[in-house]
C-alpha cells in the first residue's frame, strides 16, 4: 500500500491503532496522589434493602429492621459492598485520556465501622498508582484507587482501593 | 440464618461453608439499578460484543458482593467482617452457577480479638477459580 493510500485510509477511519505507549513518568507523577472532590451521599434504609435483594442476599441485618433492631447493631445495617453505591467523585486527569473501555480488575476493602441508615457518608478517592501495560485487549492503562468513606461523625468507616483497566 | 460459628471451634484448613448462586440477566440489571453501575457491557449484549467481549459480564462488584456475602453467611449475627478483597482474574457470564468457596489460612489473636483468616474465591461451572480473594472475620469465642 502506497503511502499516500495509507494515509488517506487512517483519516477515512478505516484504520485504527492502539498507542503502542501512552504514560510517560511525567504523567505518572502528574497522577499519582491526585484526588476527586468530596461526595455525600445519605444513606437511606430503603437504598440498604434495595442492595441487598439486587445482590441476593436475605441475611435479615441487611433487610428486616424488625430482626435488626434486636441485635448488637439495634437497626438494619449496609452489607460489606453497599458503598460501591454511594456517589465518588473521580479524580480528574490532567491530559487527554483517549481509553473508553473499562473493566474493573478487583477490590480490596477495609472496614472500621458499620453503616447504618441515616449515616452521611462521604467519600473522597485518591489515585494510589498508574501504569500501562499490553496485553489481549491491547494496550491497557492499570490504576489503582483508594477511597475513603466517613461517616457524619467523620469516623473513617471503611476504605476500599479498587483496581481498574482502561483500554 | 446461620447457626453462629465460634472461634474455638475453627481450626486452620477447614472449609467454610460454600455460597451458591445464580445470577440472571435480570440480577444485572437489579444490580445496576442499586449500584448506579449502568456500563453497559453488563445488560447490553452487542454493546458488550462490540467491547470484545463474548456477551454480557457480570459486574465485578456484584462477584465482590457474592463473596461478602459468603463471608458474612459464614461468620454468623456474632461476627464482624474486617477485610474483604479480590481480583477479577476471569469473567463469569449470567446463567451460569457461581460458587462461593472458602479455607480458613489462619487462626489467632489480637489486641483482644479473636481473628481469622480465609482464602476466598467463586468458582464458574467448569472449576475456574474467576475470583479469588481473602477475608478476615472477628469471630465470638465460647469462653468470653
Amino acid at each position: 500500500m502506497r503511502i499516500v493510500d495509507l494515509a488517506c485510509a487512517f483519516k477515512r477511519g478505516l484504520i485504527v491503532t492502539t498507542p503502542a505507549t501512552f504514560l510517560t513518568e511525567d504523567m505518572r507523577h502528574q497522577t499519582i496522589g491526585l484526588e476527586g472532590r468530596p461526595t455525600t451521599t445519605e444513606v437511606e434504609k430503603g437504598a440498604i434493602i434495595k442492595f441487598a435483594q439486587a445482590i441476593g442476599d436475605d441475611n435479615p441485618y441487611f433487610n428486616d429492621e424488625e430482626s435488626a433492631r434486636d441485635s448488637r447493631y439495634g437497626g438494619i445495617i449496609a452489607p460489606p459492598t453497599f458503598l460501591r453505591s454511594v456517589d465518588t467523585s473521580r479524580p480528574e486527569l490532567p491530559y487527554e485520556f483517549p481509553f473508553n473501555r473499562r473493566l474493573d480488575g478487583g477490590s480490596d476493602w477495609e472496614y472500621f465501622v458499620p453503616i447504618r441508615a441515616g449515616d452521611r457518608i462521604t467519600a473522597v478517592s485518591r489515585i494510589d498508582d498508574i501504569n500501562e501495560r499490553t496485553g489481549r485487549l491491547g494496550l491497557m492503562i492499570i490504576m489503582s484507587t483508594t477511597t475513603t468513606y466517613r461517616n457524619q461523625f467523620d469516623q473513617i468507616v471503611a476504605t476500599q482501593t479498587g483496581t481498574g483497566i482502561a483500554y | 440464618m446461620v447457626q453462629q460459628v465460634y472461634w474455638d471451634d475453627v481450626s486452620e484448613g477447614m472449609e467454610i461453608l460454600a455460597l451458591v448462586k445464580e445470577p440472571t440477566t435480570q440480577q444485572l440489571v437489579k444490580y445496576a439499578g442499586a449500584s448506579g453501575d449502568y456500563y453497559q457491557i453488563h445488560y447490553d449484549k452487542d454493546f458488550a460484543a462490540g467491547n470484545g467481549l463474548d456477551g454480557v459480564i457480570l459486574h465485578g462488584a456484584l462477584k465482590n458482593a457474592f463473596l461478602g456475602q459468603l463471608m458474612t453467611q459464614w461468620m454468623g449475627p456474632e461476627g464482624t467482617l474486617k477485610k474483604l478483597s479480590c481480583q477479577y482474574r476471569g469473567m463469569d457470564f449470567p446463567d451460569q452457577t457461581i460458587t462461593g468457596k472458602g479455607t480458613v489460612t489462619r487462626k489467632y489473636q489480637d489486641q483482644g480479638q479473636n481473628l481469622v483468616d480465609c482464602d476466598i474465591w467463586l468458582e464458574n461451572p467448569t472449576g475456574e477459580k474467576t475470583t479469588p480473594g481473602k477475608a478476615t472475620v472477628t469471630l465470638p469465642s465460647r469462653l468470653i
